[in-house]
């Protein structure tokens, strides 16, 4: 699903690639064994490793490394043995050590391939280039005194997976899909919390925009984006700034951009020949990283039902279709709790879709209720479907029953009792009201048999309404067609 | 050879006597204590210490007393030593010897110094030494030149280098101001100054001891070891010292032997290897003579002697002084002026104002030139060629010694090509002092095992070693040799600078 740009000289292709930030969820950072609360005074979270004091020596998180070798493996990526840790130098006032441990030519992680879902039934292979472990640098803040920058070294040291994909992505939705199902992963494997409003999951986007089998064009990185929206405002706005600067007879410069969210472009950060040379080299500090097939098979064990796999059950097993299958998988959570409502016995599960997708979430993202803090349980949903299903209650209660559930969190059983909303499926009260209604109406009744057969639905309202909304409309219908149609 | 004015004095113990002394309750640990601090007093000219700690000595001798009292002493039981100034100690000025580490205590105590403590050990200071580690001849510490104990005996009265990095270290032990030191070895730095003052010095294999807490230089390289009087002093503190650390990702996880134990004098049997590259061009005979008459000596011994070939012996220098100034290039960006120490900005400068100002201050003429090494070596183009090429050569050397165990179980070589030299004399010519360390890196390269022996005296007066080298983790065995070795040469001469005596050489010259 190619957005392409129209330039003045004909069709533009946008050619993305990504490499995602992703702060292991762990207690402690990648080389100490220092804490990582997120808001935490500044400097609180900080050991003598992190602030680089003389002497101080880094030793692995193998919590960090089971992330790591976990995500990769949920990427379908190829796991290496044997990594190593390099050195990456620059100096700056948050990065006490003066270099980043990182890992350069042999990451941990290598090529995979994750599938996008364009939402239309369209999915979509995104190459991964691979994944390695970092650390993060900690925090300048240079808006606290007019002449100073203070420094939080709280982020210091705090283990960060960076997440390469290949050039594979052509459009701001595909992009914005990519870091979607890339979030989902890590959610559901519980390797990140991929809370990006904290920091905890960024991206830096490549853009760079081509004619139609062309060879690719010169790239602009864009830094430190924490947002789907701002991701595909950046896109969109960084290709056609290129576009425009190509058929003006310019040429891109190879440079590191950044977005202003409020003007809402990119600008430049430093190009290439202001760039660092990072004088990447082994740390001599630390040994190469290597483990065995067993642990390797001992991480795959341990990773839940992933996304994709979650959306091809719920699809065979549950006879869902595509849209709603990929909303219940697209979040673990989500997906957990209709995996509840599935256990329910008796229950259907397309109406369990339905409900679960159109009512609950539609009254959740009314109410800014997480799904983790649903008032229903996945039980009660369950049941409730059950009671729709035995014609205990028909539909449209079935709404009103659900209104009072979501807002008391009482189950479909207790609200129908204590509300006397049980449906009459007495053949005899229902014929009753009906002989009253037909022997009311003549007229209506008259105009029906002279051919006016949609007032059916008048006559089905009318018996609802006499029966407070309790009659089941089958019944209704089944006792009053011949009634009518005598 | 002066006579001493008190040969009574307690400080004259070597550290296996003064143990045995102190067990014996023939003296207190306050006592012996006392006299070395009084010794340190009157040894300011030698500028042995940076900082020096008679307080915390004192307490610490006091608590020995306790617990060898309630026979609770540890293997270094009330032993004042003194702490190379790259090891950080806990509330006490830590430097490196350099001007950017001011103002510097340490709010942890590094693993060899607190091994040292639990032992019991009682620190009388601080030792001098070359800035970050990085000298042959002590010249290059911000707090000024360590001065050689030793003298030429041609009456000149020239000042002499301590050998370096750990000068003061050195300098101390041989002057009976303190009964050991720890020192450090990067490729050289312990057995170097050893040799030009006459004491042993010892450098583990890499992962013996923990770096945690030693100021790194060069991180694959660095070793901390003991530097002592003679064998036995060295075998009784590299037992404190050592042990496996897990904040140490190098460290060794292996037990820690008896090291004294392997004191048996017997080497019966043992094959003594003699590699052949270690003949320069241009060696002063004596260093070839007392080389072969190592040898000699071992063989007497009951030691077999086998020539070997450590073929790519001549490229371990270049290529060592290409790794460590890379890694050392890196080691010290941590020294920004940011968090700790030195710190030189003016109002309304900018960061890379501050970082330039604080190096530029903060860092000496040696350190600089080994940054902007490390840094040219490292760089985009220059990697390929320079480091990586460096590493390969590190692997050959290694491959050479493997080779070599296959034949014998100890080398002998010379430590130094020359003995102890003039303050003046190489100031101005760094390649000539990095062709000290020759005999001394490869070793480090291999990260093997290697101690310096005092063996004679050179035609002017001055002390010579020879150095052993053993495979990895084999330090019983090098202990074993290098005691044999040392009974053989019998070297008792004393530097004409003793504390107990003061300097004779100024008394006659005055």
């Amino acid at each position: 699903m190619s957005d392409l740009i129209k330039g003045k000289t004909g069709d533009w292709e946008i050619v993305i690639g990504l490499e995602i930030h992703a702060q292991v969820t762990s207690n402690a950072k990648l080389f100490s064994g220092a804490a990582t609360a997120f808001g935490a005074e500044p400097n609180t979270q900080v050991s003598i490793v992190d602030a680089a004091m003389p002497g101080m020596l880094p030793v692995i998180n193998m919590e960090s490394v089971k992330q790591a070798v976990r995500t990769g493996l949920a990427l379908g990526c190829q796991i290496n043995k044997r990594s190593i840790f390099s050195r990456k130098n620059y100096f700056y006032a948050d990065l006490p050590q003066g270099y980043q441990i990182s890992q350069f030519d042999k990451p941990i992680v290598g090529k995979g391939k994750i599938a996008i879902d364009m939402g239309n039934g369209e999915i979509k292979q995104i190459g991964i280039e691979r994944l390695h472990l970092e650390q993060d640098a900690g925090k300048s803040i240079h808006d606290q005194h007019p002449k100073k920058s203070y420094i939080d070294l709280n982020r210091s040291g705090v283990t960060l997976m960076e997440i390469v994909s290949d050039p594979d992505m052509r459009s701001a939705d595909e992009a914005a899909a990519f870091v979607t199902k890339m979030r989902s992963i890590v959610r559901y494997i519980g390797s990140c919390d991929g809370n990006m409003q904290e920091g905890s999951m960024r991206a830096d986007v490549n853009v760079s925009v081509r004619k139609l089998g062309d060879e690719l064009g010169i790239r602009c990185e864009i830094k430190n984006m924490n947002s789907m929206r701002f991701i595909k405002q950046a896109v969109v706005y960084e290709a056609k700034r290129q576009v425009k600067i190509i058929e003006d007879g310019g040429s891109i410069k190879q440079e590191t951009r950044l977005f202003d969210t409020i003007k809402g472009e990119t600008r430049s950060m430093r190009s290439k020949e202001e760039a660092h040379d990072y004088r990447y080299f082994p740390d001599p500090d630390l040994l190469p990283l290597v483990f065995d097939q067993e642990f390797i098979d001992q991480m795959a064990a341990s990773l839940p039902e992933l996304p994709d796999a979650k959306k091809k059950r719920f699809i065979k097993d549950f006879k869902l279709n595509d849209y709603d299958a990929s909303i219940l998988v697209a979040e673990k959570e989500k997906a957990a709790y209709f995996d509840a409502v599935a256990a329910v016995k008796g229950c259907d599960m397309k109406m369990a879709a339905n409900w679960v997708v159109s009512e609950l979430f539609g009254r959740l993202n009314k109410a800014s209720v997480d799904i983790v803090n649903s008032p229903v349980a996945p039980e009660s949903i369950g049941g409730l479907i059950a009671l729709i299903k035995n014609d205990t209650i028909n539909g449209k209660i079935a709404k009103d029953v659900f209104d009072e559930m979501f807002e008391t969190g009482k189950d479909a059983a207790t609200i129908i009792d204590e509300k006397g909303l049980k449906q009459v499926t007495d053949t005899g009260a229902i014929e009753a009201i009906i002989d009253d209604i037909i022997a009311n109406n003549p007229d209506q009744v008259e105009k029906y048999r002279d051919g006016k057969s949609n007032l059916i639905g008048w006559f089905v309202g009318q018996v609802m309404k006499a029966s407070q909304g309790k009659a089941n409309p089958k019944a209704v219908n089944d006792i009053l067609r011949p009634k009518l149609d005598i | 050879m002066s006579e001493m004015k008190n040969s009574n004095s307690l400080t004259n113990l070597t550290l296996a006597a003064a143990r045995d002394g102190l067990q014996n309750k023939d003296f207190s640990a306050v006592e012996l204590c006392n006299q070395y601090i009084d010794a340190i007093e009157n040894a300011g000219e030698l500028n042995c210490f940076i900082t020096k700690t008679p307080e915390y000595a004192l307490a610490m001798a006091k608590k020995s007393d306790h617990k060898i009292q309630n026979g609770t002493a540890g293997s270094m039981e009330g032993l004042p030593i003194g702490m190379k100034d790259l090891f950080c100690t806990k509330g006490v000025l830590t430097t490196a010897g350099s001007h950017i580490l001011d103002g510097f205590k340490p709010t942890y105590e590094s693993t060899v110094s607190q091994n040292l403590w639990d032992s019991g050990a009682v620190m009388l200071g601080k030792m001098n030494m070359d800035e970050f580690a990085m000298g042959s001849a002590n010249i290059t510490s911000y707090y000024g030149n360590v001065i050689n104990p030793w003298q030429r005996n041609d009456g000149s009265n020239a000042k002499l280098v301590p050998g370096g990095s750990s000068g003061g270290s050195a300098a101390a032990v041989a002057s009976n101001i303190v009964i050991a030191a720890t020192g450090t070895d990067t490729g050289g730095s312990i057995r170097q100054p050893a040799a030009f003052t006459g004491i042993v010095g010892l450098k583990p294999t890499y992962g013996r001891c923990s770096r945690w807490g030693t100021i790194a230089f060069a991180s694959s390289l660095d070793q901390a070891g003991p530097m002592t009087r003679d064998v036995r002093d060295a075998a009784i503190m590299l037992g404190a010292m050592a042990g496996f650390d897990n904040k140490d990702s190098t460290s060794v996880n292996l037990p820690v032997p008896n090291y004294e134990a392997a004191l048996t004098g017997d080497i019966k049997g043992m094959r003594i290897g003699i590699p052949k590259e270690y003949n320069l061009d241009g060696m002063p005979s004596e260093i070839t003579e007392l080389w072969q008459q190592g040898a000699k000596w071992l063989k007497d011994a009951g030691a077999e002697i086998v020539d070997i070939s450590l073929p790519h012996t001549k490229y371990a220098l270049p290529a060592y002084y290409i790794v460590a100034p890379a890694e050392a290039s890196s080691n010290l960006a941590r020294y920004d002026g940011i968090r700790y120490g030195l710190r030189v900005c003016d109002d309304g400068d900018s960061l890379d104002d501050l970082y330039e100002k604080t190096r530029a201050e903060g860092f000496g003429a040696e350190v600089q030139r080994r940054i902007l090494i490390g840094t040219y070596v490292l760089s985009a183009g220059y990697y390929d060629a320079y480091y990586l090429q460096a590493q390969k050569v590190r692997t050959k050397i290694a491959d050479d010694f493997k080779q070599a165990w296959q034949s014998c179980d100890i080398l002998l070589t010379p430590v130094t090509p020359t003995a102890a030299f003039g303050i003046d004399e190489k100031q101005d010519d760094p390649l000539a002092m990095y062709l000290h360390d020759i005999f001394t890196v490869p070793s480090s390269m291999a990260g093997l095992p290697a101690m310096s022996i005092p063996a004679a005296l050179d035609n002017k007066g001055l002390p010579l070693g020879l150095q052993l080298i053993a495979k990895p983790f084999d330090e019983v065995n090098l202990l074993r040799v290098g005691h044999m070795l040392e009974n053989m040469a019998g070297f008792n001469a004393k530097p004409q600078f003793l504390a107990s005596n003061g300097l004779t050489s100024k008394a006659e010259g005055a």
